[in-house]
């Protein structure tokens, strides 16, 4: 910007700010070299000395504050959230990916494994696996609890690769649910008891979890059934049980209830002056994702406009080379979220970002009761 | 827990226990939006400690209760922000389900 002096600067009227100020406000600049102006004005005084007022007010907030769905399918959607600011926006997507709680198996008891997969390898493999279950209907376990029907699902994995027959590959549909909990002995216990009780096992569940409303009409399985665990050569074996828990993405990503949770600003392309004629199709040439489009003017004349500016990638090929900074100027809108959810599973992509927002509420009362 | 002095409510640090970036960073926001805040910050004072503690100044009225209102202005907020984006889901599945009775 030219350097005028504050007395030649045009008055503006109070309670407005002036164009370049709003701009720096609501804009981020991508100039050829780097953004400018990336940072958002948060300070309620910020803007005191023109008249204006920054501060926060809620039923603004809510006047503005708009959500619109693109795109909902069983596992991802994307969603433009307008209005919000980048904090708000960044604590949904860092409690969507670490602290929204999923159910993942966390212990795994082998029995026997001949396979080449040692047994640790084989646990996280088997840890990484989404299983399809809503994470609300159990309770977390502490280091003290037993495990029941309400903290722990038990799966049963048991295969063998025929001696001479060929190789075999151990899907995730191998993993049966146990509804009745573990069915491995307590070793140190089977002296004690009398042999007429039931023997005790690694679980002490006391229903079956078939039993449960919630699942009687729909069992609990991986999410996919078609997760390679092992190879199997012949004569190898695998017998195993694993128990999942509920638990945090923070803890371990495998407890993630999301492959990615991300958002980017709305880019926003402007034409700073007329492009026209040979002008016109060397800019529509130069954009990769097509963002620009040519109209006709009349008398032979055409002129390039902008039509797609969501797609826009930010390359910044546009504005390379020669005087292009002065006819196309790159933006991003500050508070337009395109924000995107990939559910790993476990809930659909809707419900995840509402229990997200709940969790930061929970949060905030936390901290409310502990500072009463 | 509250460090400040006793004679002097307007500025406090509040260090908050197994809390991070995602609940300081959105009370930042909203504490800074307050017109009685004169200052207000927040850092970790360790990465492997999960704590976090945040700075409050204001001009006059009492630290707490100024965080305790943007407390309350974030969870309106996310109030306002789940019932909105219910909404938007809700009208996506009546358009999408219109949209599907068409085609057939
Ligand atoms: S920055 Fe790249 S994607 Fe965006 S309009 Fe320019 S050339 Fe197209």
């Amino acid at each position: 910007m030219p350097r005028v002096s504050a007395l030649d600067l045009p008055d503006v009227p109070k309670g407005h700010l002036p164009p370049h100020l709003e701009l720096q406000r609501t804009r981020v600049l991508c100039a050829s070299d780097a953004p400018t102006h990336t940072e958002t004005i948060q300070y309620s005084g910020a803007y005191a000395s023109v008249g204006v007022d920054n501060s926060l007010r809620l039923d603004q907030f809510c006047r503005d504050f708009r959500v619109e769905v693109i795109r909902l399918t069983e596992d991802d959607m994307e969603f433009d959230m307008v209005g919000i600011d980048p904090s708000l926006a960044n604590a949904f997507r860092r409690i969507l990916i670490a602290e929204v709680p999923t159910m993942a198996i966390e212990k795994v008891l082998i029995a026997n494994n001949t396979s080449v997969v040692q047994d640790e390898v084989l646990a996280h493999r088997l840890g990484l696996i989404p299983i399809k279950v809503d994470p609300r209907l159990f309770e977390y376990m502490s280091e003290n609890d037993t495990p029941n029907e309400k903290n722990t699902i038990v799966f049963k994995l048991h295969v063998k690769c025929k001696i001479k027959g060929p190789r075999l590959t151990v899907k995730s549909d191998e993993l049966k649910w146990l509804s009745n909990g573990s069915e491995l002995p307590l070793e140190m216990e089977s002296h004690t008891s009398d042999p007429a009780s039931k023997q005790k096992t690694y679980t002490a569940f006391t229903c079956s979890q078939v039993s449960l409303p919630e699942f009687s009409n729909n069992p609990i399985a991986p999410k996919h059934q078609d997760i390679i665990i092992a190879k199997l050569g012949p004569g190898q074996e695998i017998e195993l049980e694993a128990h999942a828990v509920k638990g945090m993405g923070k803890t371990h990503a495998k407890w993630s209830p999301v492959s990615t949770a991300w958002y980017r600003m709305l880019p926003e392309v402007v034409l700073l002056q007329e492009v026209e004629d040979e002008m016109a199709e060397e800019l529509v040439k130069k954009c990769p994702v097509n963002v620009f489009d040519i109209e006709d003017v009349g008398k032979g004349k055409k002129r390039a406009t902008v039509a797609r500016s969501r797609a826009c990638t930010l390359c910044r090929e546009c504005i390379r080379g020669e005087d292009w900074e002065k006819r196309v100027a790159l933006r991003r809108v500050k508070d337009h979220f395109i924000f995107t959810i990939e559910s790993t599973g476990a809930l659909p992509p809707e419900v995840l970002f509402t229990e997200a927002v709940k969790i930061l509420e929970d949060k905030c009362e936390r901290v409310i009761t502990e500072l009463s | 827990m509250e460090h400040g002095s006793s004679k002097d409510l307007t500025a406090s640090t509040f260090s908050l226990a197994d809390e991070d970036h995602t609940l300081a960073n959105s009370v930042r926001f909203t504490l800074n939006q307050d017109p009685r805040v004169t200052f207000c910050g927040y850092s970790i004072p360790h990465p492997s400690d999960a704590r976090v503690n945040i700075r409050v100044q204001t001009t006059g009225d009492p630290a707490k209760e100024v965080l305790k209102d943007a407390l309350q202005d974030l969870m309106i907020m996310c109030q306002h922000v789940r019932s909105t984006f219910d909404n938007a889901v809700a009208e996506f599945r009546t358009s999408k389900t219109v949209e599907d009775m068409k085609i057939k």
